[in-house]
């Protein structure tokens, strides 16, 4: 117990000294985190609930949209302002810029959730891969549609203000953004796991039909999985948003090939359906990414490409699941008897 | 005793294959009923049109006194009534135990009890369940690495965990050690007994059916044949000709 | 709002618009038919869904463009884009499909989906992101004063899918292997069991889809417009087809290749060309939702 303690405050202290050991990565080091929180959002449903989101790309994009529109709606009319393609007559003071970044957050995640709910009354009602390929249907429409929306910029995309503060001390906010998120995150799931309601999505996963003959509530479970994720990839999106400054729709917010299917690339890599399985794949991936994308000479898509079938063909369990498989006695988790759990809460 | 499941004039084909053909029973309160009849006669077609597996053609079902015949399985397992399958179902890759808490009785539970951890009373009476059942020894084994017949315990297990009103057993007795079967018979009359849970029993092992049942109704080709206390249906030669193909 | 309002108005003021979108669309349909045939085939045969469809179409019709571009006669390419998609994909399957086809059904849709995003990749690299299409150099025919206007080439275009299609119905109903195929379809351990080696009939079902698609792909060229990444849409498609008659119902995949090549035009008329792969998707999902509904009233699910 006391080591594991230890184990989780020195990655604490590793994720706080981070920027500052490695002050040239610090915008890297924040996508990492990026990777981290959608790998992990996509765990939720695609690794422990059985259901292969191939879409949860929709909800990055619409959080960058809908911290866009706060942000600016809160000042500006937005018409007007896309209209003027962030023309200079468009001014942000300091309060607003940090105003709208935290209600755009905010606003975000819980436009993502409800979106989620929405969304999923529908796409849940999918099995296997008509799910995946829904999912995936509701991403590029939604890219669509708002690429053809004049009021959000359409196809042009939409500018937001510039972070007011010097360069180097934005990076480290966007950074500390994204790793406190992540790290909320991981908390959060750690938690929820836990519950009775991460043995619930467990069972969906394992046999849904025999959870359904069980009486247990799948639709209210998997509505609330998704939208759960929702919320933090859209809070992800939101983050992205200030960071890139100027974004447009199809190649940066609905990215349904790039981080769309990046997210699913990390959880294959690290192990589906393990708590850390898509944090290790995250790191994996982004490092791998990040050291050979210059020297493949335009051939980066065809290795990605290859990188999936790869994955999927030949790693199926991912690191951590080889892992289990190699040494189970480091994952050894010792089953609870009513005297051990009445013992953990007197 | 009052009726709890009521099945008036049902029907049901496949195709051109009628499985069930205006078929009308009652299960009784409390009781232990028994289905049987010969491989093909639309046992199993009833139950899963009972429990929201397909759609029928025709005719009423009602639980309770609710009509259910329009409800997905989900509902239905959510007013209280349960079924075990033919070819059983448990999570495979959990555990014993973590197989027995997810069985909770989730129609009990607010949604806001999803996000509470199980606490010792959870655990002890999935223990005492298993224990019931004789699997406390396996409770940390992979569920899908049990034997046929312990999967069958296991699952009947969990069903009990879930507190059912009514439950639909699909041939318990099948795939289990004979040795094992009296013990069987005594945990479903102790189940009948202690727990208040009303059985519907599928079963082809006459010895078993004829030991528990309260009242028994036989189908053959998918129409029912005979009804009646296990003395009745034992001395009815439509039911001795139908098991011997004597037609 | 009003553009589209006029864009309708024009439909019902002009009766013979309508018939011209219907024969253009059907035209286009029956290019869609032939692929979503080629998914229906791998679908129930192999039970794959693959998501690398569209590229195989893709990649065909430019086979068809190289040829031409060195000088051979078009219509060539069509046997020619078979016969190299044949290769390509039996190659596709001994690399790749035969070692995910017993596993997971997400496992072999996210296989093709990499594939799919490889192979649109490398025809980027190869051709470079322009359209390209093939002219054939016919007439074209005007009809109702000219309001209707018949490219010659699109006849010869929907009379060789016709003919291509015949030809594979024909050969899974009379060939040797053509009655392997359906009996491994309906039980593949039973034909296993018969004699039938099942691995072999994957190879040769997988091999023939991408011909189809790759045929179909280099009728596409001569008729219509490719570029690399319209790969997509035409998956999207095909599963959009194939969903909406169900596997194994060739009528219903004829009919549904049709009737989608004709909404996607009508939907092209009102919203604009700009909107046509946002028009292929939600038409995806309202196929979906409305076989959902549909299964709800079986108390079924759709999977």
């Amino acid at each position: 117990m006391k080591h594991k303690a230890f184990f989780y405050l020195i990655l604490l202290v590793a994720m706080v000294a981070a920027p500052f050991v490695f002050p040239d990565f610090r915008t890297q080091l924040a996508t990492l985190w990026l990777m981290i929180i959608v790998a992990l959002t996509w765990d939720m449903t695609g690794g422990q609930m059985g259901y292969n989101s191939l879409g949860n790309i929709t909800f990055y994009g619409t959080g960058m949209y809908v911290a866009a529109v706060i942000t600016i709606g809160l000042v500006y009319d937005v018409g007007d302002y896309t209209g003027a393609a962030g023309g200079g007559i468009h001014a942000f003071s300091e309060a607003q810029y940090f105003s709208g970044m935290f209600l755009g957050m905010l606003g975000a995640g819980l436009f993502c959730a409800i979106m989620a709910v929405l969304i999923g009354y529908i796409t849940f009602g999918l099995r296997g891969p008509y799910f995946a390929i829904g999912t995936l249907g509701v991403a590029i429409a939604t890219g669509e549609l708002v690429s053809n929306w004049e009021w959000v910029g359409g196809g042009q995309g939409i500018a937001l203000p510039v972070y007011p503060g010097d360069l180097d001390t934005g990076k480290l906010l966007f950074y500390f953004l994204y790793a406190g998120t992540g790290v909320l995150l991981f908390v959060f799931l750690k938690w929820l796991y836990a519950t009775r309601f991460g043995g619930a999505i467990n069972a969906i996963r394992d046999d849904e039909e025999k959870a359904e003959a069980m009486g247990v509530h799948t639709l209210q479970y998997k509505l609330a999985t998704w939208a759960m994720a929702a919320f933090f990839v859209g809070v992800a999106g939101a983050i992205s948003a200030f960071q890139l400054i100027h974004f447009e729709p199809l190649e940066t917010a609905y990215q349904t090939i790039n981080l769309g299917i990046f997210m699913v690339v990390c959880v294959l890599l690290g192990g589906k359906g393990t708590l850390w399985g898509p944090v290790v794949g995250a790191i994996l991936f982004h490092v791998f990414k990040e050291v050979t994308w210059n020297y493949l000479l335009g051939w980066q898509w065809v290795a990605l490409g290859a990188l999936i079938v790869a994955t999927v063909v030949y790693f199926e369990g991912g690191v951590v699941g080889w892992l289990i498989s190699k040494k189970p006695q480091w994952f050894h988790v010792q089953g609870k008897s009513s005297e051990t759990v009445s013992e953990e809460r007197p | 005793m009052s009726t709890i499941i009521d099945v008036q004039n049902v029907s049901k084909s496949f195709g051109g294959v009628t499985a069930n053909r205006n078929i009308s029973l009652s299960v009784k309160k409390g009781a232990i009923t028994g289905l049987i009849g010969p491989n093909g006669s639309g046992k199993t077609t009833l139950f899963n049109s009972i429990v929201g597996y397909h759609p029928i053609d025709a005719g009423k079902i009602q639980f309770e006194g609710r009509e259910i015949s329009k409800l997905p399985v989900q509902e239905i397992a959510r007013l209280g009534l349960l079924r075990t399958f033919q070819q059983t179902r448990i999570y495979a890759q959990m555990h014993g135990l973590d197989n027995m808490l997810i069985s909770l009785p989730h129609r009990k539970m607010r949604f806001s009890d999803a996000f509470g951890r199980n606490g010792a009373a959870e655990y002890e009476r999935a223990e005492a369940l298993l224990e019931f059942v004789g699997l406390y020894e396996k409770r940390f084994l992979r569920a899908g690495s049990l034997s046929f017949g312990q999967q069958k315990l296991l699952e009947f297990a969990m069903a009990l965990m879930n507190e059912p009103t009514g439950l639909l057993l699909d041939e318990p007795t099948a795939g289990i050690n004979p040795t094992l079967i009296n013990g069987l018979i005594d945990r479903l009359q102790r189940a009948n007994a202690e727990f208040g849970i009303t059985l519907f029993v599928i079963e082809h092992n006459m010895r078993v059916i004829m030991n528990m049942a309260d009242q028994i109704y036989c189908l053959a080709h998918g129409e029912l044949l005979a009804q009646g206390s296990p003395d009745d249906i034992q001395k009815d030669q439509r039911v001795i000709d139908a098991y011997l193909g004597a037609h | 709002m009003d553009q589209f309002a006029a864009n309708i108005s024009l439909l019902f003021q002009f009766p013979v618009v309508n018939l011209k979108i219907v024969l253009d669309g059907v035209m286009i349909g029956a290019l869609f038919a032939l692929a979503a045939y080629g998914l229906a085939l791998v679908w129930g045969v192999m039970n794959v869904k693959n998501l690398a469809q569209g590229d195989f179409v893709i990649a065909g019709g430019y086979v068809c463009w190289w040829l031409s571009q060195q000088g051979i006669p078009a219509l060539l390419g069509v046997p020619a884009a078979f016969i190299v998609m044949a290769a390509i994909g039996w190659i596709i399957y001994r690399v790749i499909i035969c070692r995910v086809i017993d596993r997971d059904l997400f496992t072999t849709l996210l296989a093709t989906f990499g594939l799919a995003i490889m192979m649109a990749q490398i025809l980027n690299l190869l051709f470079g992101s322009d359209t390209q299409s093939v002219s054939l150099g016919f007439d074209t025919l005007y009809f109702m004063d000219g309001f209707i206007d018949v490219p010659i080439a699109k006849l010869i275009g929907v009379l060789m899918a016709g003919t291509l299609a015949a030809g594979v119905i024909v050969f899974m109903k009379y060939s040797r292997m053509g009655q392997a195929i359906r009996a491994t379809a309906q039980d593949a351990r039973a034909a296993r069991v018969l004699g039938i080696d099942t691995d072999k009939v994957y190879a040769f079902t997988f091999s023939l889809n991408a011909a189809i698609c790759g045929a179909a792909g280099a009728i596409i060229v001569m008729v219509w417009v490719i570029q690399p990444f319209y790969g997509i849409t035409h998956s999207i498609r095909a599963f959009v087809i194939v969903t909406a008659a169900g596997l194994g119902n060739l009528p219903g995949v004829i009919a549904a290749g049709l009737g989608i090549g004709a909404l996607e035009q009508y939907g092209a008329h009102i919203f604009g060309i700009g909107y046509q792969q946002a028009i292929a998707v939600l038409l995806l999902l309202i196929v979906l939702i409305v076989r959902l509904i549909q299964q709800r009233r079986v108390r079924q699910n759709l999977q």
